[in-house]
């Protein structure tokens, strides 16, 4: 009884030899992608003085916030200069966004998908629950045999690792619209299409943009863990500070991820609410219009 | 005559649950709706009605009856398990998503209970809406948009999100928008239930207002019995699944189908549907203005009264006169009933609701005259007949006893006078 052995770990390994092997080719096609996107996204971030950066990030803010979080955002930015984590900070954010609007690129779509047919929803839900809870480790080891180390196979472990609230919240949002607004849309004869344009998807931005916060979120904090294949950036700060048992290398690297996280988040959680001061000023300079139009 | 008829329904079923058309088959031969429930559940069973253009077809029926499953299978929001609806003469029951759509633009417009307005839109962008979905340039329909934020009343409020105004207003704004989109059917569902009760009776006085304006055929879906009545021209009344009488709400009121419908209307505040046609009584006590007295004063002694209606000779209506003027007119040999008749009687038209003739009724002792629009009497509602009609005493009041107002002059004084002059009028 003690011989037998469930060969789960050896399938798997075959079929990734598998896939390898004969699908070498659109491995390196995406390699080749996904490389290019983050160098160009990387390049716009660290080529330019990092005042510029800090300027772009503080004029953000304040459309987004308000003043508090623009002078939140320069003195954390300045921060990470201050404790020379600026360029890696800069490749990490590059990884980020390249990670996540792929991820999200992925599962906005599928979450309509699956708010549409409810096969859909069944089939993609149990995938997600796999996707999220397995170790995120665990997705580096199939990547780095198809991407080799480098900041690809960091990506798309991200990707995979982040998609599932993406997913899960757009789905959420779209089937909580109010049945009856979306019957209006019918009623008149609105097209399927034109019903999730103007009126499931609107409704529904707050709850998907809580899902595009959180896919930034994990996206964050999978790339660190992507530091250990070579991905470069702050995670391999964290990594390096580890193996020296650095202590002060590893908390300025670790603040400075702290730092963007926060920033990252507020930013995209102010996006979600819809309520923006550079909002509210395009609403009423609108309105204003409009009443004099009809006066 | 496909013409007149706007909405026509026939035969429909509908059914939830897994297996819907063996629901349905079981139905068809005679199964109970709580027979077929393991199958599952039977929403609409057999409806079939007609809604005529221009018409006000009021579906009522309490939550569960599958009033709401009803309208959504008239412009296919939900499709029909077994039967066909049709609209504007073309049937949309098995027609391509794109057909439907199309019917929807162009036929069919509907209004929400709770409003449904996209809330992340203007008021007029809003009522511009399904004008857009027809593809309508945007100069063009804002402006036609403007128009009918007007004719519901809305000036001014253009340009604010709907979250800015209040119930009442919100479904002005969802009214507008069905009205904007121009179909000639409108389906209304609950559309005013969501609304405190004053401002609901401003809203079915306002549709009926624009109604007879515009001319729309609307089929409206409520379970409130006041405002089946007040609105409809027919009223369809359903339970659990089933229509169970369609007809005016006088027809309701009066000749219920069956005692579940007695039971649902008894509550129904009466004086303000029923009117004076749906009770009036057989003219009995009348003369022709050319009689003469001496006819008049025989016909008060023959039905035991003090009054009597007198008509023209083009059957219009004269007046009243008593029987003292009359037997004193005999008396003196007069024979022009002209000079003695009261025009001081009421009379009223048979669409006046019996509200109203509540206290012309009791400040006269005659009974009130009903008379068409060209004079002509058509009956006559004796105060006895309106309190029954009330109090709902009996809902056939044929068999009341009729009280005329009593005789003032005793018979034999009567026909003694009638005697004594009968030599110059030499008719008895």
């Amino acid at each position: 009884m003690n011989d037998f052995r469930l060969p789960l770990g050896t399938l798997v390994e075959g079929f990734i030899d598998y896939v390898t092997e004969t699908f070498g080719f659109f491995f390196g096609f995406i390699k080749v992608v996904f490389d290019g996107a983050y160098e160009f996204v990387d390049l716009l971030l660290v080529s330019p003085p990092f005042w510029v950066i800090v300027l772009l990030a503080a004029g953000l803010a304040l459309a987004t916030r308000g003043w508090k979080f623009m002078v939140g955002s320069i003195v954390g930015l300045l921060v990470i200069v201050g404790v020379d984590q600026w360029e890696n900070a800069m490749d990490t954010l590059a990884l980020v966004l390249v990670a996540s609007l792929l991820a999200i690129a992925f599962s906005v779509p599928l979450g309509i998908l699956a708010a549409k047919s409810s096969v859909a929803s069944g089939v993609i839900r149990p995938v997600l629950d796999f996707m999220q809870t397995m170790p995120a480790f665990v997705y580096l080891i199939p990547a780095l045999i198809l991407f080799r180390v480098g900041v690809v196979p960091g990506i798309v472990a991200t990707i995979i690792f982040a998609m599932a609230p993406g997913v899960r919240l757009t789905e959420l949002g779209i089937r909580g619209v109010d049945r009856e607004v979306v019957e209006a849309g019918a009623a008149f004869g609105a097209s399927p299409w034109r019903i999730l344009r103007q009126i499931q998807l609107p409704l529904a931005m707050p709850t998907i943009m809580a899902g595009i916060n959180q896919v930034i979120m994990l996206s964050l904090s999978m790339v660190v863990i992507a530091g250990m294949v070579g991905a470069g950036g702050l995670g391999a700060q964290v990594v390096a500070s580890l193996n020296r048992i650095d202590v002060s290398l590893g908390f300025e690297a670790g603040l400075a991820v702290v730092i963007l996280a926060i920033f990252l988040d507020r930013l995209t959680a102010a996006l979600g609410t819809g309520d923006t001061p550079l909002g509210r000023i395009m609403t009423a300079r609108k309105r204003r219009a409009q009443q004099a139009l009809a006066a | 005559m496909t013409e007149t008829i706007a909405v026509k329904a026939d035969r429909l079923y509908k059914a939830f649950g897994r297996r819907p058309h063996e629901v349905v088959k079981k139905l068809n031969a005679g199964a109970t709706r709580d027979e077929v429930s393991g199958l599952g559940t039977a929403a609409v069973i057999d409806a079939s009605f007609e809604v005529r253009r221009g018409e006000i077809f009021v579906v009522m029926g309490l939550s569960g009856s599958g009033k709401s499953t009803l309208i959504r299978m008239l412009n296919g929001l939900l499709d029909a398990t077994s039967g066909t609806v049709t609209v504007a003469g073309q049937s949309i029951t098995g027609i391509s998503a794109a057909a439907l759509r199309e019917v929807r633009r162009t036929n069919i417009s509907m209004v929400f209970q709770h409003f449904a307005l996209l809330p992340h839109r203007t008021v007029i962008d809003n009522v511009a809406y399904g004008l857009e979905v027809q593809g309508m340039g945007r100069e063009e329909r804002l402006a036609k948009a403007r128009t009918v934020i007007r004719l519901v009343g809305l000036d001014g409020w253009a340009e604010s999100l709907p979250a800015e105004l209040s119930g009442g207003m919100q479904q002005r704004v969802g009214l507008g928008r069905a009205l904007a989109a121009d179909t000639d059917v409108l389906l209304m569902d609950e559309a005013f239930s969501a609304l405190d009760p004053l401002i609901r009776r401003e809203m079915q006085e306002q549709l009926i207002e624009l109604q007879a304006e515009l001319g729309k055929t609307i089929i409206f879906i409520t379970h409130d019995l006041n405002e089946a009545m007040f609105l409809g021209d027919r009223i369809a009344v359903m339970r659990d699944g089933r229509i169970v009488q369609i007809g005016t709400p006088e027809e309701i009121l009066t000749d219920p189908a069956n005692d579940y419908v007695a039971q649902f209307v008894q509550d129904v505040d009466r004086a303000r549907v029923l009117t004076a046609a749906s009770v009036m009584e057989p003219v009995r006590s009348v003369v022709t203005i050319t009689g003469g007295p001496r006819a008049a004063l025989r016909t008060m002694r023959d039905l035991q009264t003090s009054a009597t209606f007198v008509l023209n000779r083009d059957r219009t209506f004269a007046g009243v006169v008593r029987d003292r003027d009359v037997l004193g007119q005999v008396k003196a040999g007069d024979a022009d009933l002209r000079t003695i008749v009261r025009t001081d009687a009421i009379s009223v038209s048979p669409d006046t609701p019996l509200v109203d003739l509540v206290e012309p009724s009791v400040g006269s002792d005659l009974a009130i005259a009903v008379v068409d629009e060209r004079n002509r009497l058509l009956g006559v509602i004796p105060r006895v007949t309106l309190l029954a009609a009330l109090g709902n005493v009996s809902t056939n009041t044929g068999d009341l006893p009729v009280i005329e107002p009593p005789a003032t002059i005793s018979v034999s004084v009567i026909t003694e006078t009638l005697r004594d002059t009968a030599l110059e009028g030499a008719d008895l």
